[in-house]
């Protein structure tokens, strides 16, 4: 691997073991939230609407929802993280897509979490 | 250069390595999936017609073809998320147990799907009939 002049790629920024944390603490909390999530839905699927809006207006639904997202995008970055990590070698390439899926994770989390809100209290 | 492993292509695959890289595939599958429920509440926002619209989609063939793979993925990620977890204790790593919690990974995903998708026809019918005494009255 061709070695770039930035301390980037030379070795540990004592950030591994956050990493590593981040991911199994995200991942107990979806645990819970997905499951919920998903019998959540299974009663919503095939009626109309209305029927989600209701749901999403109860506040234990919204905050519920909230939560799955930021969980699940944050979860979803670190693994993704560790797939370009290991697939894509030139520093070149590496990190600017690890910045775009980064950046792009944090555009939608944020954008569905305002969604949320904005359904939940409209 | 940091040393790699062996050719992978020269092993037979075992039930560990499967199921090991079934985990990232699955995982990277649901990150897709995830665009998919952020793009539904973001519908959601915009009002009936856009949801009704992204809804529409995830009701044609190829939308349960997807449902139905990522409602496994799902499972399977986190039926196999949990045996990582117990891994990162300390717990269950000697081969045999390894290979039986592996099955049971297996077996527990797909039997959740099945059921899971046991409930969608059933309900799916049930609504129908819901709404056609609707219609009636």
């Amino acid at each position: 691997m061709p070695m770039s002049s930035s301390p980037r790629d030379l070795g540990s920024a004592k950030s591994g073991s956050h990493h590593w944390l981040a991911q199994r603490v995200s991942a107990l909390a979806l645990i819970v939230l997905s499951l919920w999530l998903v019998a959540n839905l299974l009663g919503l699927v095939f009626t109309p609407f209305g029927n989600y809006v209701f749901w999403l207006k109860q506040p234990i639904n919204a905050v519920g929802l909230i939560l799955f997202f930021a969980a699940s995008f944050y979860h979803s970055v670190l693994g993704l993280q560790t797939i370009i990590e290991d697939y894509i070698h030139r520093p070149c390439v590496r990190w600017p897509v690890l910045w775009l899926v980064q950046g792009l994770s944090l555009l939608l989390a944020v954008g569905s979490i305002y969604a949320v809100i904005y359904v939940a209290l409209k | 250069m940091r040393p790699l492993s062996p050719h992978l292509q020269i092993y037979r695959p075992q039930i560990t390595s499967v199921l090991s890289i079934l985990h990232r595939i699955t995982g990277f599958a649901l990150a897709i999936g995830l665009l998919l429920l952020a793009g539904l509440i973001i519908s959601a926002a915009f009002g009936e017609q856009s949801f009704d619209l992204v809804r529409g989609q995830l009701s044609t063939w190829y939308g349960y073809i997807l449902l139905m793979g990522w409602s496994w993925a799902f499972y399977y990620h986190l039926c196999n998320g949990i045996r990582h977890l117990f891994w990162d204790m300390g717990k269950g790593f000697e081969l045999s147990t390894v290979a039986t919690s592996g099955w049971a990974v297996v077996l527990a995903s797909l039997t959740m799907t099945v059921v899971t998708w046991v409930y969608v026809v059933q309900r799916s019918s049930i609504v129908q009939e819901l709404l056609r005494n609707a219609n009636v009255q």
